[in-house]
């Protein structure tokens, strides 16, 4: 019950982007189109789940048996930025196909503070390695929905004509302000799960 | 020093990072909820920037052109662990109210963005500048949209009640009111600067 608890919070209480704003760049950046916001939000839960996991055991196997904890923020930024490499990497070789579809949207991710935000975030909430890992898959499910959902609509506000000043990302932001507030009601449910 | 003056107002108005380049977005909307946790946000990152643009701008010419991104990285990271200690040290409550926003300086585009495109090729004096002019012109987007939100939720500004807190709309202080004042402030800003263009 608790491990469903986390989920749901993640995704829908919590939610990355509307409650937390972790990865808001990417989000304003590459919504303009559904497609698009897919790949980004199936390579955000690709890199996310690696990452957490090695970033856990880096901490708990190394950082803290050795009182290394203030180098939390450095380890973590380079590891992830290896990894994404290495992700890339392997994926070229082992997937085309996959790496095709995620390939544009990878050296991207290095820079998205999602991924290093979930890493600290674990941490700091004290999960174990089992908790850690299903927050990090709900917490890119909750983000590649917001994805899809903001890429809808602004594919309809294409079509609609906007104020001079407001286009682009002012009207964005103030979508994205909108879809949070339907966003808040969900909170209270993670009452249930207590 | 006239040169040094056009980079610090560059910051300021023509690249503000917020109202213009559009960089840096999470702690801007994260952070903001108050005046105060706006500013500090700033200053932070102000720090982080001066700090990494100056050791940068000295080391450009013995980083390999290969690895400078995660050389930059290191160097930023550092300054972001060195603030990080600080505020624990003599400001925790502001440290937690920043929370991972604090660690979260090292993927700010803000500060790699900079290091990429001006610090690596510039002076030191000048890049010590822009890392000012810059650091200025984000902290006062932060503390601007930190006031407006705490004036329209809370009826305060800093702390300092101006109207009773039952006609504020809490809203604004909450997540949807940082992205919808942000939102009006482009907005207004983009006005502003077309409006002055046309005279």
């Amino acid at each position: 019950m608790e491990l469903i608890g986390i989920i749901i919070v993640a995704i829908f209480v919590n939610n990355v982007v509307f409650s937390q704003f972790l990865g808001i760049c990417p989000f304003l950046g590459v919504s303009k189109k559904v497609d698009t916001a897919i790949g980004m939000g199936a390579a955000v839960m690709f890199v996310l789940t690696i990452a957490t996991i090695v970033t856990f055991l880096l901490q708990k196997g190394i950082l803290e048996p050795f009182g290394l904890q203030y180098l939390q923020t450095i380890t973590f930024i380079l590891v992830i930025a290896a990894l994404v490499q290495m992700v890339e990497i392997v994926l070229k070789k082992t997937s085309p196909s996959l790496y095709q579809a995620l390939g544009v949207f990878l050296p991207l991710i290095t820079t998205n503070c999602v991924i290093l935000g979930v890493a600290i975030l674990v941490i700091q909430k004290d999960f174990n390695l089992l908790e850690s890992t299903l927050y990090a898959i709900a917490t890119a499910i909750g983000y590649a929905m917001a994805l899809i959902i903001f890429s809808s609509v602004r594919e309809q506000m294409a079509l609609t004509s906007i104020p001079r000043s407001m286009r682009g990302i002012p009207i964005a932001l103030i979508t994205a302000g909108i879809i949070a507030m339907a966003f808040m009601g969900f909170s209270g449910i993670d009452q249930v799960f207590k | 020093m006239n040169k040094h003056l056009k980079v610090l107002v560059n910051g300021v108005i023509k690249e503000n990072p917020i109202f213009v380049l559009l960089l840096g977005m999470c702690p801007t909307l994260a952070t903001t909820s108050s005046a105060i946790n706006g500013m500090s946000m700033g200053l932070a990152t102000m720090f982080v920037l001066i700090c990494s643009n100056a050791v940068i701008s000295l080391l450009k010419n013995v980083i390999p052109d290969m690895v400078r991104i995660p050389a930059f990285i290191v160097v930023i990271a550092t300054f972001v662990t060195i603030i990080e200690m600080m505020m624990n040290a003599y400001v925790p409550a502001l440290a937690d109210s920043l929370g991972i926003f604090i660690p979260l300086i090292v993927v700010n585009c803000i500060v790699l963005g900079r290091a990429e495109s001006f610090a690596s090729k510039n002076s030191v004096l000048s890049s010590i500048f822009d890392g000012v002019g810059i650091g200025v012109g984000f902290t006062l987007a932060l503390t601007l949209l930190g006031v407006s939100r705490e004036l329209l939720g809370t009826g305060k500004v800093f702390s300092q009640t101006l109207y009773p807190e039952q006609y504020g709309s809490l809203i604004f202080v909450l997540a949807p009111g940082a992205f919808i004042v942000l939102g009006y402030l482009i907005s207004l800003f983009n006005l502003l600067l077309r409006k002055q263009e046309t005279n």
